[in-house]
């Protein structure tokens, strides 16, 4: 089993020869769908590496960097992270957009920087350390 | 910190947002929170998901986002001088001048940002925010990848494992104080001020380690 460390959430799933998974779990950890074109979400396909696994199983490392996103994995291959491209970074912020996100208050509630629309917003870092 | 300015503009369409980009978790950040008897989101942000999204490097920064969710200023130190530089380590006090400029400054950021939910003064246009924005690169985008494996890492236990990504991440993002002290809190609490710290400040020579905002009185 693996622990993939998504933007959107953290995912425990069955994995071999690094990162291949079933089309499920990567539909499951990416949003991404298994059709006859490759790996597709809306309209947008992307065809899956020459060296993907024939036996049906997705290489969601592969797939990842293909979309140009960096990916980093712990050396036992028992965690990952499909990071996410500098470029995407940069379109969540184009025309100063303030990029949304859901976090967890002290007792676990997750609030939502984007309920606040309508409000203006002081959105301020701190830390113990 | 944040409480007299949400008490001051309490009738006005305003939120403050205050995010720990905290690691070690909710625990412990626990003890701040309760002690500001917060009336806004506190909320924690164990793998600097904020810091990423908005390319912030060092806390305090903020950033100021409109009612149509438009960010009008990019992140800039919230208040926070450089004033701690001299200040006195065995004692660790600073000249009675230095508490007052410190003072000062920060009540000059907190009119600031009053005067700003009060009439809209200092919202910068997109065109402008988006030229001031930090450029997140590719390096940065691959140094988030490693924090968010060694942070996951040591959440789990496995402390000598995560060392080296919580290193690599510092490399890739030299920039980042938030990546280097978290990384340093998570070693040992406390280290992200200690004696390496410090040295990591002098290094800094001349450059700020808070740069100031562009607003009046700055």
């Amino acid at each position: 089993m693996a622990a993939v460390l998504t933007d959107w959430g953290e995912f425990t799933v069955a994995a071999s020869n690094g990162l291949c998974v079933s089309p499920i779990d990567a539909e499951i950890v990416t949003g991404w769908t298994r059709k006859p074109e490759g790996m597709c979400r809306g309209e947008l396909c992307v065809p899956l590496a020459k060296d993907n696994p024939p036996d049906g199983s997705i290489d969601l490392a592969a797939f990842w960097r293909t979309l140009g996103h960096p990916v980093v994995s712990d050396q036992r291959g028992d965690v990952w992270v499909p990071g996410t491209a500098a470029e995407s970074r940069a379109t969540a912020l184009t025309g100063a957009e303030a990029p949304d996100f859901t976090l967890p208050d002290l007792a676990g509630v997750p609030h939502r920087l984007s309920d606040l629309r309508g409000k203006k917003v002081f959105l301020t870092t701190w830390a113990s350390w | 910190m944040w409480q007299d300015l949400a008490d001051s503009l309490k009738t006005e369409n305003f939120a403050v947002v205050a995010v720990a980009e905290e690691s070690r978790g909710a625990e412990h950040a626990r003890q701040w929170i309760e002690q500001a008897k917060a009336s806004y989101w506190c909320l924690i942000d164990v793998d600097h998901r904020v810091a990423s999204l908005y390319g912030m490097v060092n806390v305090p920064q903020c950033v100021w986002i409109d009612e149509a969710g438009h960010i009008v200023r990019p992140p800039e130190t919230a208040g926070s001088t450089d004033h701690f530089r001299g200040m006195d380590l065995t004692t660790r006090t600073m000249s009675p001048e230095a508490q007052a400029a410190r003072l000062a400054t920060r009540a000059a950021y907190l009119n600031a940002v009053a005067d700003w939910v009060r009439t809209g003064r200092h919202a910068l246009a997109a065109s402008e925010v988006s030229a001031t924005l930090p450029t997140i690169t590719p390096d940065m985008a691959l140094a988030d990848a490693y924090f968010r494996l060694g942070v996951w890492l040591r959440r789990h236990g496995r402390d000598t494992d995560a060392i080296p990504y919580l290193e690599q991440a510092s490399k890739l993002h030299p920039a980042s104080w938030n990546i280097w002290r978290q990384a340093a809190d998570l070693d040992e609490v406390g280290k992200a001020s200690g004696p390496e710290f410090w040295a990591r400040v002098r290094a800094l020579g001349d450059r700020p380690y808070y740069k100031q905002p562009d607003l009046p009185g700055f």
